[in-house]
């Protein structure tokens, strides 16, 4: 996982709620054995008609969207399957972070895990960035803020060993390894076994 | 004494290893892993590429569910009907779990089926256990009174290396159900209701506990449907007090307690149950008694309505409208004008033995009418065979209906198994996003009864008049 410390870009905007990981990557493309590569299948059914030509009209497709590495999204972005290939795809296709009123607990948990960045912010800044599709956003990872333009910062909520590991690149299996005494104990100890 | 406790309470505090801190999340030991073959490729890679084993295979089960075909498997052949991708990843699964030594439920097991039914089926759900998968709907098994809930693939590999998860600890949700839920409307109805009321954002954050006399009243069949949709309503998990409904499911299961040990088990999951005076963060109250069969009309679960009523308007919310246009369903009048093309009857939600029951409850002597797909497809080879012993496959098969193997198929149409552009589809699946069940696809979520009623009427149908038969 790439530290992630501080990033500045243009945001794109898909202003509907409840975008589910199944328009994120539909699950036809979950057959892979690798996580590589699935950028090319991210929103592919919004992105792209049945005959695999782009949709015009999609906000990914228009060029003025090329390069942007904020996503903001309608409330409740990433509802539904568990698939990690949701992170995975929007990673590869260049995003780093995504921006909402809310954002649903797997998918969150997935992003953290993989340096892309959950950032929840208060409706009055949601709508404004709703409103301003391509607007400049300062993300700022070490003080959770996430600043638009050169206006005031807005603080967002992040778990503070999520946000350690996000800063640092750090993988949570090796935190998880080291607790293997306590683990062992605890096994040990138990009063039953499953 | 201590405080009063939930139920959630004490099965996360039975697990905490590491307690969190403001600073780091808690250690969550883990009692059942249960892996298929979607979410793990890139795990077992992660374990190659660190050189670590499996650390404890004995609390591992696999089985093979997503991608599979559902028409039968002797051979390599018979595998490459679902694509080449598809039989690949089914293959690197048979490899994965012999390189690491992991019990697999695969082609060549009588017990193979859909993850979430077979770990109740054989008994390795049990209350108490915390359970995880790398499938959102590993939400289903909280109806024993386990905290169980899906997971991603890098997740799945914390829990191969080291047996435990980092979490921080969930909020509780209450949703108590009184009443009782009238002939002709079920589970599916009643989790359909819930989502609903409470909206797909409602549960997020929180464990749902769904308690109360209609929750009480339910088999645990039912108590898995109302579970299995609880991440539908973005909840981390849903669960239900074990009680002797659940000891009796449980009791003589291969896997589940014998002898002395179940005495030992039955008692130490009576005291799991939520005490009295137990606080819930929020409480929601649903009366089961003024349900209607339910049926969505949109491309969320919380986009439902009673299946007489109309299809309400937009109101100018656009995420709405844009509902409506995918779904191209009239509003103001209700959806049983709707032609159906496919009728799917599967899924970890609604394919157990009892599911099948009542969609062929309403076929028996009936015909899936002209320009009707209908599929069904059993949750388990278990339950497969179950319903041939007594009949069901018969029922189905001379009613027009197609007979398959077990697995996920028409739900998320991974193995081929898909609703063509277009179609309607009435599914007694869990998602009706949009082109879940096949590019363009449109799918109508229904309860079993509500699904065969539909598949015999040609078009969505309440199933209440066809169950008279007096």
């Amino acid at each position: 996982m790439k530290p992630l410390r501080q990033l500045r870009s243009r945001t794109v905007v898909l202003p509907t709620r409840d975008i589910d990981t199944d328009q994120i990557i539909p699950a036809r493309f979950l057959t892979t054995t690798s996580r590589e590569g699935l950028g090319k299948h991210l929103f592919a059914d919004l992105r792209f008609a049945p005959d695999g030509q782009p949709r015009d009209e999609f906000p990914l497709n228009r060029p003025d969207t090329d390069g942007c590495e904020i996503l903001v999204a309608g409330n409740n972005f990433g509802c539904g399957s568990s698939r990690e290939h949701a992170p995975w795809a929007l990673l590869d296709y260049g995003i780093r972070a995504v921006v909402s009123t809310e954002i649903a607990d797997i998918f969150r948990n997935n992003s953290l895990k993989n340096g892309l960045v959950p950032v929840v912010v208060p409706p009055d800044a949601h709508d404004f960035l709703l409103a301003n599709p391509g607007v400049e956003v300062s993300l700022d990872v070490e003080r959770a803020e996430l600043r638009i333009g050169d206006g005031a910062a807005v603080p967002f909520p992040i778990d503070a060993f999520a946000r350690y590991c996000l800063i640092e690149g750090i993988d949570q299996l090796g935190f998880l390894q080291q607790q293997m005494d306590h683990i062992e104990h605890f096994e040990e100890q138990r009063p039953w076994t499953p | 004494m201590g405080a009063a406790r939930t139920l959630f309470e004490k099965v996360w505090s039975e697990h905490v290893v590491v307690e969190e801190t403001p600073d780091t999340p808690a250690v969550l030991y883990i009692d059942l892993h249960l892996i298929h073959e979607v979410t793990t490729p890139q795990a077992f890679s992660l374990l190659r590429d660190k050189g670590l084993p499996v650390r404890r295979r004995d609390l591992t089960l696999a089985t093979m569910d997503h991608s599979t075909p559902t028409t039968p498997v002797s051979s390599i052949k018979d595998l490459l009907v679902v694509g080449e991708s598809a039989a690949a990843q089914v293959r690197q699964m048979q490899q994965n779990c012999a390189d690491f030594d992991i019990e697999l439920l695969g082609f060549d097991s009588d017990q193979r089926g859909i993850v979430h039914v077979i770990g109740p089926e054989l008994g390795a759900t049990q209350p108490g256990k915390t359970i995880v998968c790398g499938d959102s709907h590993t939400s289903t098994h909280g109806a024993f009174g386990a905290l169980a809930f899906g997971i991603g693939t890098t997740e799945v590999g914390h829990v191969l290396a080291t047996q435990c998860l980092l979490q921080r600890k969930p909020r509780t949700l209450a949703i108590e159900v009184d009443g009782q839920l009238s002939t002709g409307v079920g589970a599916k109805d009643l989790i359909l209701a819930i989502i609903g009321e409470i909206g797909v954002d409602g549960g997020t954050g929180h464990v749902i506990e769904y308690r109360g006399r209609a929750i009480e009243a339910l088999s645990m069949d039912a108590r898995m449907t109302v579970c299995n949709m609880s991440i539908e309503a973005g909840a981390r998990a849903g669960m239900i007090a074990p009680d002797e409904t659940t000891f009796e499911y449980l009791q003589g299961r291969p896997r589940a307690p014998q002898g002395a040990e179940w005495d030992a088990a039955i008692a130490r999951w009576r005291a799991l149950a939520s005490d009295d005076g137990a606080e819930f963060d929020r409480t929601v109250s649903i009366d089961a008694s003024r349900l209607e069969p339910m049926v969505t009309f949109g491309t969320n679960p919380g986009m439902v309505v009673s299946v007489n009523d109309p299809v309400p308007d937009a109101a100018g919310d656009p995420s709405f409208q844009k509902a409506l246009d995918y779904m191209q369903v009239d509003t103001g009048k209700p959806l049983t004008e709707a032609p159906v093309d496919v009728v799917f009857v599967g899924s970890c939600t609604n394919s157990r033995l009892s599911d099948l029951e009542q969609a062929a409850s309403i076929l028996a002597g009936r015909r899936v009418a002209d320009g009707v797909r209908m599929l069904v497809v059993p949750g388990s080879q278990q339950i497969k065979k179950a319903a041939e012993d007594i009949g069901l496959d018969r029922v189905f098969t001379e009613a027009g209906a197609e007979w398959r193997e077990s697995g996920c198929s028409m739900c998320l149409g991974m193995n081929g198994d898909t609703v063509a552009k277009g179609q309607l589809s009435v599914s007694t699946s869990n998602r009706n996003f949009e082109g879940r069940q096949g590019i363009g696809a449109r799918t109508v979520l229904a309860s079993p009864l509500t699904a065969a009623a539909s598949a015999v009427s040609g078009h969505v149908a309440d199933p209440r008049p066809l169950m008279d038969r007096s």
